[in-house]
Formats: C-alpha cells, sequence, structure tokens
C-alpha cells in the first residue's frame, strides 16, 4: 500500500494535478486557497513546468485558455470574488470547446465577504458564472483524498468532453491536513487533433474561437455542445449513499456540510430515526436520478448547506417537490454544528410521523 | 473505537498551529485516522491562533471540533473562550506560566503546567507548546511516548536537523513534570 501522508487539502489539490500531467498552472493569491499556488510555485520550475503569477484574475484565466487551446493539461485556482473576475474566461472557455481545470476554494460572500469557509458559490458553478448557454463539470470534494483524487478526475473528464472541470471546495477543506495516497491516481489521456500546436506545414490551420456570428451556425454550435453535455448527465454522475437502506428521512449535502451532517445522521441513527445522507460529488452532473429514486421511500428530505439555500433548488426540482425538503445551513463563513443538523433532522421527522 | 478530539488555542507566535501538527502525525505514524484543522485569516496575522485535531480508530467525520475532549491552551482568552466546551471528565492543559487563573469546573481533569518558564529554563525558549505536547502525551497512554522522535523527525525539515533534538527536550521536560 502506498504511505500515507499528511498534506493540506490545497496541497492535495496541486501535487494530485502534477500527477495528471499537469504542466501549466496561471494564478492570482487569494486566501484560503493560496497554498494550491504556493506549491506550484515551488514544483513546477523542478519539473520543466510553468508556474505564473499572472497580473491579475483576468490575465490567468485567459493564460489558460491559451495553453488549453494548445493542447495542454492547465489550471488555475481562485477564491469566490477571484471566480467571478475568471468568469468570462470561463465562458470563452467553454464556447472554444477547450479543455480546463479550475478550482474554487471558496469563502464567504457576496461581494469582497469574509475569508472563512462557505459553499454560496453553488449558483456560480452549476448554472453559469458567465454568460451564455453552458456548463461545467463541478466536483466537490468532501476529504483531502478527494481533493486529490477529483483533481485527477476533473483533469480527465476536462479532457474527454473538452469543457471546463470545476473543483467546488471550501476553506477548511482547502486548509485542513488528512492522511491521504495517491495510490489510486489513472491519468487518462485524449489525443487532441484540434489542437494548435504548429501545421509544420502538414495539416490545415486549426482554430480555436468562440465568435459565431452567424446566428445559425451560433445555434448549431449550442446543439451540439448541449448534445455532449448530455452524455455527460449520463454517464458522469457521481453520489454517495450513505444509511439509506430504510431511511424515512434523506439529509442532502455535499463537501464539508456533508461531513457535519453525517456526524448529525450517526447521532440521529443512536436516537432511533430513521435518517440517511445522499452526497452528491459531481453538482454538475446532480444526482437527479438518485433523489428521484429515494423520494420514492422516504419521506421528507433536509438540506445542509453553508449558504442562504442554493442546492436545495436542484433538490425540489429533481424530486419534482413530491416531498418536504427543508433547509439547514449557515452562512458567511459560519459552520452548522451537528446539534443543529440534528435538529432540523428531527424536526423532518416529525412530520414523517 | 475511540475518537480523541484535541483543541490547542493560544497567540499566534506560540507554535499552536505546530503543536497540533505533532499530535497529528504522532496520530498517523500509530496509524490512527486524523484530522487537523488550523484557524486561517486574520487571527494568524497576530491575534489569536487554534488548532482542532482529530485522533480516531474510525473515518473522521467532521473536522470541526465543538466539544473537545482535551483543551490545551497558552493564553488566557483562549481558556475563558473554551473551558466550558470541554465535555465533562474531559482534560484541559494550562500554561501556568502565563495564564494565572484556574479553571472552576470540577467535572475536569486540569493540569497546570508552567511551561514557558520550563522551556525557558532548559535554554529552548520558543517551544513551550511542545513542553505541553509532552505532558498531553504522559497523561494520554494511548499516544504513549514511544515514537515521538520518528514524529518530530516528519515535522523538522531535514536543513534543520538541530531542531529535532531540542523538540526532543522540550517534549521530555513536559513528560518529566510532575
Amino acid at each position: 500500500m502506498a504511505e500515507r501522508v499528511l498534506m493540506k487539502g490545497n496541497e492535495a489539490i496541486a501535487e494530485a494535478a502534477i500527477r495528471a500531467g499537469c504542466r501549466h498552472y496561471f494564478g492570482y493569491p487569494i486566501t484560503p486557497q493560496t497554498e494550491i499556488a504556493a506549491y506550484m510555485a515551488k514544483k513546477m520550475p523542478k519539473i520543466g513546468g510553468v508556474f505564473l503569477q499572472a497580473e491579475s484574475e483576468i490575465a490567468s484565466i485567459n493564460m489558460v485558455y491559451g495553453a488549453a487551446a494548445a493542447g495542454m493539461r492547465v489550471m488555475t485556482s481562485s477564491s469566490s470574488p477571484g471566480i467571478s473576475l475568471k468568469g468570462e474566461g470561463l465562458s470563452y472557455i467553454a464556447g472554444s470547446d477547450v479543455p480546463a481545470f479550475v478550482v474554487n476554494v471558496q469563502r464567504g460572500g457576496p461581494g469582497l465577504g469574509g475569508i472563512q469557509p462557505s459553499q454560496s458559490d453553488y449558483f456560480q458553478a452549476t448554472k453559469g458564472g458567465g454568460h451564455g448557454d453552458y456548463r461545467m463539470i463541478v466536483l466537490a470534494p468532501a476529504s483531502v483524498q478527494e481533493m486529490a483524487s477529483l483533481t485527477v478526475k476533473g483533469f480527465n473528464l476536462a479532457d474527454k468532453y473538452l469543457m471546463t472541470a470545476m473543483i467546488l471546495a471550501d476553506g477548511t477543506i482547502g486548509q485542513m491536513m488528512e492522511p491521504i495516497t495517491f495510490e489510486d491516481v489513472e491519468v487518462e489521456t485524449y489525443d487532441k487533433p484540434w489542437a494548435l500546436t504548429g501545421t509544420k506545414m502538414q495539416r490545415k490551420h486549426n482554430i480555436v474561437n468562440s465568435l459565431y456570428l452567424k446566428p445559425d451556425e451560433l445555434e448549431r454550435k449550442n446543439f451540439e455542445r448541449y448534445e455532449r453535455y448530455k452524455t455527460v448527465e449520463e454517464n458522469e454522475v457521481m453520489v454517495e449513499e450513505y444509511m439509506m437502506e430504510d431511511a424515512e428521512v434523506c439529509v442532502v449535502a455535499f463537501g464539508i456540510a456533508s461531513r457535519v451532517a453525517k456526524n448529525a445522521v450517526v447521532q440521529a441513527r443512536k436516537e432511533g430515526v430513521k435518517v440517511g445522507l445522499i452526497r452528491p460529488i459531481t453538482l454538475w452532473p446532480f444526482p437527479k436520478k438518485v433523489l428521484r429514486q429515494a423520494a420514492e421511500r422516504v419521506k421528507s428530505f433536509v438540506c445542509v448547506e453553508l449558504n442562504m439555500g442554493q442546492m436545495i433548488e436542484d433538490v425540489r426540482l429533481a424530486i419534482e417537490c413530491s416531498r418536504p425538503v427543508s433547509l439547514c445551513n449557515r452562512t458567511g463563513g459560519m459552520i452548522p454544528d451537528p446539534d443543529q443538523v440534528l435538529a432540523s433532522i428531527r424536526e423532518a421527522q416529525k412530520g414523517v410521523n | 473505537m475511540k475518537t480523541t478530539q484535541i483543541l490547542i488555542a493560544g497567540f499566534g507566535g506560540q507554535g499552536i498551529l505546530f503543536a497540533g501538527k505533532f499530535l497529528a502525525y504522532k496520530g498517523l505514524l500509530e496509524d490512527l485516522q486524523v484530522s487537523w484543522l488550523p484557524s486561517y485569516g486574520p487571527e494568524m496575522r497576530g491575534g489569536t491562533a487554534n488548532c482542532n485535531v482529530i485522533l480516531s480508530d474510525d473515518p473522521v467525520g467532521s473536522p470541526i471540533i465543538t466539544s473537545p475532549d482535551v483543551l490545551i491552551v497558552m493564553n488566557l482568552p483562549s481558556l475563558q473562550k473554551y473551558v466550558d466546551t470541554v465535555v465533562p471528565g474531559g482534560q484541559i492543559y494550562v500554561d501556568s506560566t502565563l495564564i494565572s487563573e484556574k479553571v472552576e469546573r470540577t467535572d475536569v481533569k486540569v493540569y497546570y503546567i508552567p511551561a514557558t518558564q520550563m522551556a525557558n529554563d532548559a535554554g529552548v525558549p520558543t517551544l513551550a507548546n511542545m513542553v505541553m505536547m509532552g505532558h498531553v502525551l504522559k497523561n494520554n497512554p494511548e499516544l504513549t511516548f514511544d515514537g515521538t522522535e520518528a514524529t518530530v523527525q516528519k515535522l523538522v525539515p531535514p536543513a534543520k536537523a538541530q531542531l529535532v533534538e531540542l523538540n526532543m527536550k522540550a517534549l521530555q521536560a513536559g513528560r518529566d513534570y510532575q
């Protein structure tokens, strides 16, 4: 077995990215994700890679766009306000169908907000952020081990589907240390015949572009892109179900909130409450089918989020409002303690009886 | 199945996070499940610092500690802030050089260690944190003092190998304090 090492979540992302073949990092520092940049600054020059601290977030995402167009495995990382600045670039990357890997270690918002952990960029990550019809694959790690494994997964998926894969983490998972191993790194490689690598006078020019002035052409591009997105929705959903077999109450939570929720589920089970947890690992594609199937068995849902209630909308849509869904939340950098979640579970259970 | 939740708190610069790392690595080398969560942000830039360490036989749930089994405090504001959060039957370690106040609770075990003074006397004035850790190990047999040097070696970069000996000196002083 590979050695267990203690690492911060942010460092795990950086190390996993390097192992996944990423040799280009462009970023701009912001708490609570700066360890990613620091790790890259230290490692990249030693392995022939590029670490570049750009003059701004906007510059860095456009450098990602450029390197991605050249067929490189490339990434950037930031935290909430920084990701807002990258929104335009993310849209261009989507419109050009090139693969990119982006990390958002969220902090409290809106505006400059605070620097403590938050999940309030759920809408931004899953519904757009930039302009236009597009999607990003959004991965929500709940442990340092998953920070690493989902990073590798993210690079693979980005290359496979020619789109952006985003890690949506938060300050807690970014800053905490847990033991991890790197034995499960499986790097997939994909041919990139579309990449701008120089024609060597042997082929026609490749063009990477997001400008389509003819509406019928742009419409066709969008239709094609959404066909690809449909494949992603069919094949790439990841979800963890915990104690759901006989559950009457279902807690839905992702990332750090799911860790707190799990403690509460264990506690509630001790009290005899039949409760389970569904943890979406991919926030897009959202595990609609698993939730819809759960709604046939459970009587009530509790959504635990570090925001004012964002994922709860997707939960309600997935189950077509067939069951009551309540919200248990803290925001602004606060984290609910297991007792608050436990109280929400008890409340939901009352509705069941 | 045992889970120990440890909260370490003090001023920035006292090595609070380092002490937490020490316990986390100690747990790692003993094949426990561990999590280490630091405070980050404004408090790291000169104010209070704290660190949550969980050592467990089972996978760690939430890494955030609300009711510690073990509280280690190295300044008065931290003692006042966290004293009531410790579970009944828990342990509180107080650096009595820096905190003259006594704990009024009677349902917890309290250890007063003049760690800052002891570190000064031992010629390792910056290692009061590790004096405290030595005493924590002494009173938590499941962590044992064995393997402490290997743990310290993990923490200290090879270029600063001379620090291993100094850390061990502080840890031993804490362990031997009666």
